[in-house]
């Protein structure tokens, strides 16, 4: 019961937290996914740098922990522009270019499973290369990969929990800090176990409904 | 942008020691979570594909848990919730005699929570497999066991190894958050010398390599592993 109350007292300061967490994840796939098909044009590229440069990029962020990733940007974002600039956007820069990286491979995929032929019709009919991929291509692209899309957008919420640390206040820091204050370790991660996994079932319920209607 | 270079103090000493016994750290975590891993998650996901439904759903629900919590918020829960609510003198042997503390419970949290993902490519390897399959094996007269045992683990476990030395590099990438709970793995100690000797460019830089280096050594040996095991189809 009286974990209960601490939970309902804190609520504010907890759905600060989750605020945070879910407004990083939203933003940090927004410019991911927009970075990520660029990676993905270059990656399919006929040129062999641009299409080596890209792949360079995908491989060189796909073999580093986040963690690790967090770290570097911590230091270098402050550090390249010259003046602190708050840690969110450190930890907003690090997560776009990861996540870029992991949403390439989802977004190439999806271009190629659009059948070649869709490219070679639109280019007779006079389209150029641009007009055929914004009219053509990425919008059938977009409807093959959307549910993949949306997975990985679960994982990169769940993944937001590693801005702890560097304290930056998510929700499972939040969470940690109510928990250290209060001396209430167990009952505050087994709430903080609770939300997440209550957001990311059902989230995770819905992105099934839709591969399947997908399907059919 | 003004920054002292000097590369020279990562091989000085404490730091070069912190590098080589943090990534011993690394491959150590890794090594021991993947085993766990597999050995779960390859149960879990048979389990999954059986006919019991009662098994099956229990399987499923141990899936949905452990994908759908993070896994740093899984590492806390093993950390510091499991010690105070199981009974309580295994709670206090916990506390007091668990060897390694901080090893053995990024070990397990890490282990647990790849089995999830691991026993999703299981599922999907052994329903990927005709139904005919398992027909003419009971028509046959085999037994359940004798189905998965001489027809579809053989089968399927040739489609799941690719998939199990990728959850290798994912175990190993993710052994980083053991940092959390206190163990003094690559990301930890990089960190560290980053700390002590303001030379985080350098810190960084060394761990970055190094991650790179083993992923790609794992990815080498992937392949030949690959190629060595021609699925039939």
């Amino acid at each position: 019961m009286k974990d209960l109350e601490l939970i309902v007292d804190s609520m504010p300061f907890l759905l600060q937290g989750l605020g945070l967490s879910l407004l990083l994840a939203a933003l940090a796939a927004a410019g991911g996914i927009m970075m990520a098909v660029v990676l993905a044009l270059l990656r399919l590229s006929s040129n062999r740098f641009l299409s080596g440069a890209a792949a360079v990029y995908v491989n060189f962020f796909r073999s580093m922990p986040l963690i690790l990733v967090i770290f570097w940007f911590f230091f270098l974002v402050p550090m390249v522009i010259g003046r602190p600039v708050g840690s969110f956007y450190s930890a907003l820069i690090a997560f776009t270019l990861f996540e870029a990286a992991h949403y390439t491979e989802i977004i190439r995929a999806g271009i190629l499973s659009v059948s070649r032929g869709q490219g070679w019709a639109a280019a007779a009919t006079g389209l150029t290369y641009g007009q055929s991929l914004r009219h053509v291509i990425l919008p059938q692209a977009f409807r093959n990969m959307t549910p993949l899309l949306l997975t990985q957008g679960i994982i990169l919420f769940q993944d937001t929990s590693l801005v702890f640390v560097v304290s930056l206040s998510d929700f499972l820091t939040t969470v940690t800090i109510v928990a250290r204050n209060e001396g209430r370790l167990v009952s505050m991660y087994v709430f903080a176990a609770l939300v997440y996994f209550a957001l990311c079932f059902a989230a995770s319920r819905v992105v099934g409904g839709l591969q399947k209607k997908a399907i059919r | 942008m003004h920054y002292n270079w000097d590369w020279s103090i990562l091989l000085q000493e404490p730091y070069l020691q912190w590098l080589i016994s943090g990534t011993g750290w690394t491959i150590a975590v890794s090594l021991a979570a993947w085993v766990i891993a597999v050995t779960v998650g390859s149960l879990i996901g048979i389990a999954r594909t059986l006919p019991n439904r009662m098994v099956a759903g229990i399987a499923t629900a141990y899936t949905e848990i452990f994908r759908n919590i993070p896994l740093l918020v899984q590492l806390f829960l093993w950390y510091f919730v499991l010690p105070e609510i199981v009974p309580e003198p295994l709670g206090h042997w916990i506390k007091r005699d668990l060897p390694l503390p901080e090893y053995t419970t990024a070990v397990i949290g890490l282990g647990f929570y790849t089995a999830a993902r691991i026993s999703e490519q299981v599922r999907a390897g052994i329903q990927s497999l005709s139904r005919g399959l398992s027909m003419a094996g009971y028509a046959q007269g085999l037994t359940l066991t004798q189905v998965y045992r001489h027809i579809l683990l053989p089968v399927a476990f040739r489609l799941i190894v690719p998939p199990f030395t990728t959850e290798f590099l994912t175990v190993f990438k993710n052994s980083s958050l053991a940092l959390t709970i206190g163990v003094l793995e690559l990301t930890a100690q990089s960190g560290q010398i980053s700390e002590y000797s303001f030379h985080s460019f350098e810190a960084y830089t060394a761990a970055t390599v190094i991650y790179i280096l083993i992923t790609m050594g794992v990815t080498a040996v992937m392949t030949v592993i690959e190629r060595r095991l021609p699925v039939a189809t």
